[in-house]
C-alpha cells in the first residue's frame, strides 16, 4: 500500500479539474470551428470524469470508477452523433463554422 | 517520492495542452494538443489507483474517439478559415470572466468541506477490472443496459444521418455500353498499358489491331510527368520493321 504522506490531496485534483472544466466550456463559447467546440465538450466531460476517480479512491468506493466509465460510454456515443451533424451540416453548406448558419434567424 | 511529484509535473503537462483549445488556430493542434491531455489524464487514473480506467482512457479516448475526430477533420475542416470577428460584442471578456468566475466559486466551496487524504485500500483486492465489473454488472447494471440502448441508438442515428440516397436509378453494364454505341464512342473498354506490346510496365502504351500504340490506356499523371514512352520501341513490329 502507499504510505499516507505520499498521497495526494484530492482537493488539488479539484483545483485541477476545475480549470480544465472552463478551459473547455471557453472553447465551447468563443470557437467557431464546429471540431474545436466539440473538443471543449469532450474537455468538460474527462475533467468531470478526473474529479469522479479522485474521489472514489478518496471515499474508498469503486462506484466513482463506474461513473466515470459511464461518462465516458456517453461521450463516445455523443462524438459519434456530433461528428454524423457537422458532416451533414458540411454538405449542405460547405463550411464547418457555427456562425454561418445564419438563416435559422427568425 | 512518487504521487506528490507525478502531479506537479503532469497537472501544468496537462493544462499547457488544454490551453491549444483557445489559442490554437488550427484545429489540427487543438487536436495534438487534446491527445496529450487524454494521455495525461490516463496516467493519472493510474497513479489514483483506477488502472482500468487508465487503459479505457487510452484505448477508446485516444485510440478511438480522438482518431475519430481527426477522420472528419480531414474530412470536411482541414483547411476552414475560422473568422474571428465577433458576432456579439465583447462576447470574449465576458466568457473569460464567467470561466474565472466559475473556477472561484467551485473551488471556493469545495473547499469548505473536509476530503479524506488516503488511498483506495483495500477496494482493489481481487484486481481492479473484477471489482469494476462486480459494480457495473451487480449495483449498476441498469444504467449498463440503457447505455447499450444509447449506443445502438447513437450508432443508428449516425448511419442515418450521413447516409445518401443514390441519386437516380443504377445503370447496368449492358445500359452503359448500349449509350456508347449510340454515341459513336469507343464501343469497348479501354485497354491497359502494356496490351499487346512487348513489355506491361505502365509507361507502355497499348498496341492496337493495326499495331499503333493506343496512347489512351496511359495514366494522365505519367503523361503530364513526361513519363511515358510513345510506344515505338515496345510496338511488336516495330524492332523487325527497323531491322529490315
Amino acid at each position: 500500500m502507499i504510505p499516507e504522506d505520499t498521497v495526494v490531496d484530492p482537493m488539488y485534483f479539484v483545483v485541477l479539474a476545475t480549470i480544465l472544466f472552463s478551459i473547455g466550456a471557453v472553447a465551447v463559447l468563443l470557437r467557431r470551428n464546429a471540431i474545436v467546440a466539440l473538443l471543449g465538450v469532450e474537455l468538460m466531460l474527462n475533467a468531470s470524469n478526473l474529479l469522479f476517480v479522485a474521489f472514489a479512491r478518496s471515499h474508498r468506493d469503486v462506484s466513482g470508477q463506474a461513473l466515470a466509465f459511464f461518462v465516458m460510454v456517453v461521450a463516445a456515443a455523443e462524438v459519434v452523433v456530433g461528428l454524423a451533424l457537422i458532416i451533414t451540416l458540411f454538405r449542405s453548406r460547405q463550411t464547418i463554422s457555427l456562425d454561418e448558419p445564419m438563416d435559422l434567424r427568425g | 517520492m512518487g504521487e506528490q511529484e507525478l502531479f506537479w509535473v503532469m497537472s501544468p503537462v496537462i493544462v499547457l495542452a488544454s490551453l491549444t483549445l483557445l489559442f490554437a488556430r488550427k484545429a489540427v493542434y487543438v487536436l495534438a494538443g487534446m491527445i496529450v491531455v487524454m494521455i495525461g489524464l490516463a496516467v493519472f487514473y493510474v497513479t489514483l489507483e483506477a488502472p482500468f480506467l487508465g487503459m479505457i482512457q487510452v484505448i477508446v479516448y485516444t485510440g478511438a474517439i480522438m482518431m475519430l475526430i481527426l477522420f472528419v477533420l480531414m474530412l470536411v475542416g482541414v483547411d476552414q478559415k475560422e473568422s474571428l470577428r465577433e458576432t456579439i460584442r465583447g462576447q470574449r471578456w465576458i466568457a473569460l470572466a464567467a470561466a474565472t468566475g466559475l473556477v472561484v466559486l467551485i473551488v471556493t466551496t469545495v473547499y469548505r468541506i473536509e476530503l479524506p487524504i488516503r488511498d483506495i485500500g483495500g477496494m482493489n483486492d481481487g484486481g481492479n477490472p473484477q471489482v469494476i465489473a462486480n459494480a457495473l454488472f451487480g449495483e449498476w447494471v441498469l444504467v449498463m443496459e440503457i447505455l447499450g440502448l444509447v449506443l445502438i441508438s447513437a450508432a443508428v442515428s449516425a448511419i442515418v444521418l450521413t447516409h445518401l440516397p443514390r441519386s437516380g436509378d443504377r445503370r447496368s453494364q449492358a445500359e452503359r455500353a448500349e449509350e456508347r454505341v449510340r454515341a459513336r464512342l469507343n464501343p469497348v473498354n479501354k485497354p491497359m498499358p502494356g496490351v499487346y506490346a512487348r513489355r506491361n510496365a505502365l509507361d507502355v502504351p497499348a498496341i492496337d489491331p493495326e499495331g499503333k500504340p493506343v496512347p489512351a490506356s496511359i495514366s494522365r499523371v505519367l503523361k503530364a510527368r513526361k513519363q511515358d514512352k510513345d510506344g515505338s520501341e515496345w510496338r511488336a513490329i516495330g524492332k523487325d520493321e527497323a531491322a529490315e
